[in-house]
């Protein structure tokens, strides 16, 4: 197996796209990837995204996309994972150039959500869920992260958890490409309304549009291509789609495994990461992210945010452009802007979001409520 | 009419919706200076009700009763003048909740306020001529009155389900006799595209409701050899307090006998459940021994009426279920905006 | 939803009818062909108690468009007095009531309508147990 790398990237801002379409939103993030690379075309396309179908009527997006980019004639198509659509596109082209059938991928994610009503976009936000079962009876994501925060806050005390948003509108602060580049006080967080209680509006991530890209390529390549490259590492694993079936709800095993299996497969310790980009799309998400990844024991991520422990700064940053809640989340896109954020921070590029002498960055990137989990590890070459 | 020959109440349950309305609060929005309400309180069904759903809630309790396998049920006969479709069975829908067989009869009746009580009578039909094992009967309605009309102080929600069998020696009540008086008097009708019914005021009363009941009643005693001292309670249709009561005091019952089944003054009329609501709350406290005259009256216009008599098996099989009271006692009061957000009278289009 | 998917599933949803493992116990709401925790393939129907106790659960402010008609509505999750645990709505309730450990009880009610014309979904809720 040949090493992955990533040799490009290139993203939108995140915002209300209201005058774009979404393959345009894709084209542009894709375009500003290869040029990022200094290439112009590539072996194979593989495109991230939830919700085209439900929100765009459109599938297809892989030859759409390679028609806008006039790359007609290279193979591609979509990878759906849920809201971790992105990462499972990433898996796919990672597994492309280290298999060696392809020597340059051009990964894109893609989501438009503006183009729903806030209702449709939770109806169609609900096929993330167990459809014939949560969905039938609207159990919805902050339904269900309600409960888990209940169980939490039951078991382990929520104090601290509502840092996690927080901390993430810090570090967006200044950020071009985010959604919500402004501070957000812990008094907001906690005197916003309840979006499904104890859940507070504030501490769920919003609806946005955006794309991302990165080019990936195999060692032949890294040879010739002179941009900025880090080496990628990527594991995945699948839990219960309903948290409640699962032995520990308050865990996400598939997050574990697929952080274990990543670390043996890039030989690092836990301990060598320097910064972690967190699927934020809820603050108690975060938390057990967090636990359930070992960066902290369980019941205490809320603690040691207060600490400042995943602060720029801090022991391990999290969100250092400003995750899920304050970059931004467009859904099928994310995946692609937080390795595209990593791998800014592995080539110097960081800007005042710099973790300093960063050398290994852990993305994590999750489906539902982490029934999907994808673990990327990004290592500076 | 001969009497009804071995058969039997195994099990009878009684629901109405957690929500009431008061009739001062409709009064608030509606009246225009008359100061005599015909009810005190009618039940409203919540969102997530409407005649199926609480036609399921009755057939439950009335299964849980009766203790018997619900496979064994041959008939499902839902009356209902609130089916929430125009085409397409309630029946099945009960049968599926309850988990009865695909051998069944499950037909659907309306007769305005008397449904309930014919499917009561075609059960008792066909358990008689040894057709079925068991059978449900069912009547269940989320009735609709005109904003403003008189009718909205007191068309409400309920259900009521009996599921009878042959007579044994576990059986709850036996039912002796039955009896209908109908004529052509359209008193009350709803057209098939309109949602609100239309009624003939004054009319509904001496030439509908006092002449049908009491041809029914008098019916029964006069061809089936009762007389009205055999009574232990009567149960009349309530579409108000007032007129069961003035049905009452014109054929001579005291009303000491009425009142234990009166339910009109707290849950409204309740139309194809209306009557059987009060049998189920005279069932709920009767002695074994005791009889009662049920008389059920629907528009348009009928009445049937029914003899039946308390069995020793009541003592234990009511005490498997909540009492109809605990129903009628546990609720929460809404105001007149949300019972026209629960009952869908805001237009969303 | 569409009218087969929602048919297909109609015993649950009506009477809280699945399959229960016969080696591990893992309760399915459809019928599997192998058993989603132990992979066995012995599984026998099995009908849910119809009362629980209330476990966790949050009022929903967002509401996804099939369920505007019952907007804000309550999710629960309620452990059955078998052990069982299941997600359900809440009905019926003051928001005073609701609390852990409130005892619930199965009932039939409206899910979903599909507009004016379309069908109507029927399937559990749970409500404060009345005893």
């Amino acid at each position: 197996m040949t090493k992955v790398f990533v040799a490009g990237v290139g993203f939108t801002k995140i915002a209300e796209h209201w005058d774009r379409g979404l393959d345009e939103l894709m084209a542009e993030a894709a375009l500003k990837a290869l040029e990022d690379a200094g290439i112009s075309s590539v072996n194979a396309i593989y495109v991230g995204n939830m919700l085209g179908e439900a929100l765009q009527e459109q599938a297809h997006l892989g030859t759409l996309l390679a028609e806008d980019l006039g790359l007609v004639g290279v193979p591609a198509f979509r990878v759906e994972a849920a809201e971790a659509s992105g990462a499972a596109a990433i898996y796919q082209g990672a597994l492309d150039i280290a298999s060696g059938k392809s020597e340059t991928v051009l990964v894109v994610g893609g989501e438009k959500l503006s183009d729903g009503l806030g209702e449709e976009v939770s109806s169609a936000l609900m096929m993330s869920g167990h459809q014939e079962y949560e969905g039938f009876i609207g159990a919805d994501f902050y339904a269900l992260n309600a409960l888990l925060y209940r169980l939490y806050d039951k078991r382990y005390g929520a104090g601290g958890v509502a840092m996690f948003p927080v901390i993430s509108h810090d570090h967006a602060v200044g950020v071009p490409h985010a959604q919500y580049p402004f501070k957000l006080t812990l008094e907001k967080v906690l005197s916003s309304p309840f979006i499904a209680e104890p859940l507070r509006r504030m501490e769920v991530s919003g609806i946005g549009d955006g794309a991302a890209a990165v080019v990936l390529i195999g060692e032949r390549s890294a040879e010739k291509i002179k941009s900025p490259k880090t080496m990628l590492h990527i594991s995945s694993s699948s839990d219960y789609i309903t948290p409640f079936e699962r032995e520990n709800p308050l865990h996400f095993r598939a997050l574990t495994m697929a952080v274990e299996n990543v670390i043996r497969e890039a030989k690092v310790e836990r301990r060598e990461i320097n910064f972690i980009e967190l699927h934020d799309a809820s603050s108690i998400m975060a938390a057990i992210s967090l636990e359930s990844s070992g960066f902290a024991a369980p019941g205490e991520a809320g603690r040691l945010a207060e600490k400042g422990e995943f602060s720029l700064g801090g022991r391990i940053p999290c969100n250092t452009f400003g995750g899920l809640k304050a970059r931004g989340h467009p859904v099928g896109a994310t995946a692609l802007y937080q390795v595209a954020e990593a791998h800014l921070q592995l080539t110097g590029r960081a800007g005042k979001n710099q973790v300093d002498s960063a050398k290994i960055g852990l993305v994590q990137s999750l489906g539902g409520v982490a029934a999907t989990a994808f673990a990327i590890l990004l290592r500076g070459v | 009419m001969a009497r009804v020959t071995g058969v039997a109440i195994h099990g009878y349950g009684g629901y109405v919706p957690r929500y009431r309305i008061r009739a001062e609060e409709i009064g608030r929005i509606w009246n225009r200076g008359d100061p005599e309400l015909p009810v005190n309180e009618k039940t409203v069904a919540a969102p997530d009700e409407d005649a199926t759903t609480m036609a399921v809630e009755a057939a439950r309790i009335a299964v849980k009763m009766a203790g018997i396998d619900p496979r064994k049920i041959g008939a499902i006969h839902v009356g209902s003048e609130s089916k929430p479709y125009a085409v397409k069975p309630t029946g099945t829908v009960v049968s599926a909740a309850i988990g009865a067989g695909t051998s069944l009869l499950a037909a659907d009746l309306e007769f305005a306020c008397k449904a309930g009580t014919e499917a009561l009578q075609l059960i008792t039909g066909l358990v008689e001529t040894g057709r079925i094992e068991y059978g449900l009967a069912i009547g269940a309605d989320t009735a609709q009155g005109r904003p403003g009309d008189a009718l909205e102080f007191t068309a409400a929600s309920g259900a009521a389900a009996f599921l009878v069998g042959s007579m044994d020696n576990a059986a709850v009540a036996s039912i002796e006799a039955w009896c209908s008086y109908v004529t052509d008097t359209p008193d009350f009708w709803r057209r098939p595209n309109d949602r609100y019914p239309m009624h003939t005021a004054r009319f509904t009363g001496q030439p509908a409701y006092f002449r049908h009941i009491i041809g029914a009643v008098k019916s029964l005693m006069d061809n089936d050899g009762y007389s009205l001292n055999d009574f232990d309670y009567f149960v009349f249709h309530q579409p108000n307090v007032k007129f069961p009561l003035a049905v009452a005091k014109s054929l001579g019952v005291d009303e000491k006998k009425i009142a234990p089944g009166l339910v009109a003054d707290v849950l409204g009329n309740t139309y194809s459940a209306c009557s059987l609501l009060g049998l189920v709350k005279v069932l709920d406290s009767a002695l074994p021994g005791q009889a009662i005259l049920l008389a059920s009256y629907g528009s348009g216009a009928g009445s049937d009426a029914f003899v039946i008599r308390v069995l020793e098996g009541i003592s234990e099989k009511r005490e498997r279920v909540p009492k109809l009271s605990s129903l009628i006692n546990d609720k929460i009061y809404v105001d007149y905006a949300v019972y026209l957000k629960f009952r869908e009278k805001i237009s969303m289009r | 939803m569409r009218v087969p998917r929602y048919w297909r599933n109609i015993p649950f949803r009506y009477r809280l009818v699945g399959w229960r493992c016969n080696h591990c116990g893992t309760f399915h709401q459809e019928k599997p062909i192998i058993c989603k925790r132990c992979r066995h393939r012995e599984l026998y129907e099995v009908e849910l108690p119809k009362t629980g106790k209330l476990v966790a659960y949050t009022i929903v402010q967002s509401t996804p468009k099939e369920f505007n008609l019952v907007s804000p509505y309550a999710i629960g999750l309620v452990e059955l007095d078998d052990g069982t645990r299941i997600l359900a709505q809440l009905t019926d309730f003051r928001e005073d009531e609701l609390r852990e450990g409130l005892r619930v009880e199965a009932v039939f009610r409206k899910i979903r309508v599909d507009g004016e014309q379309g069908i109507i979904e029927y399937g559990y809720k749970f409500r404060p147990l009345i005893e």
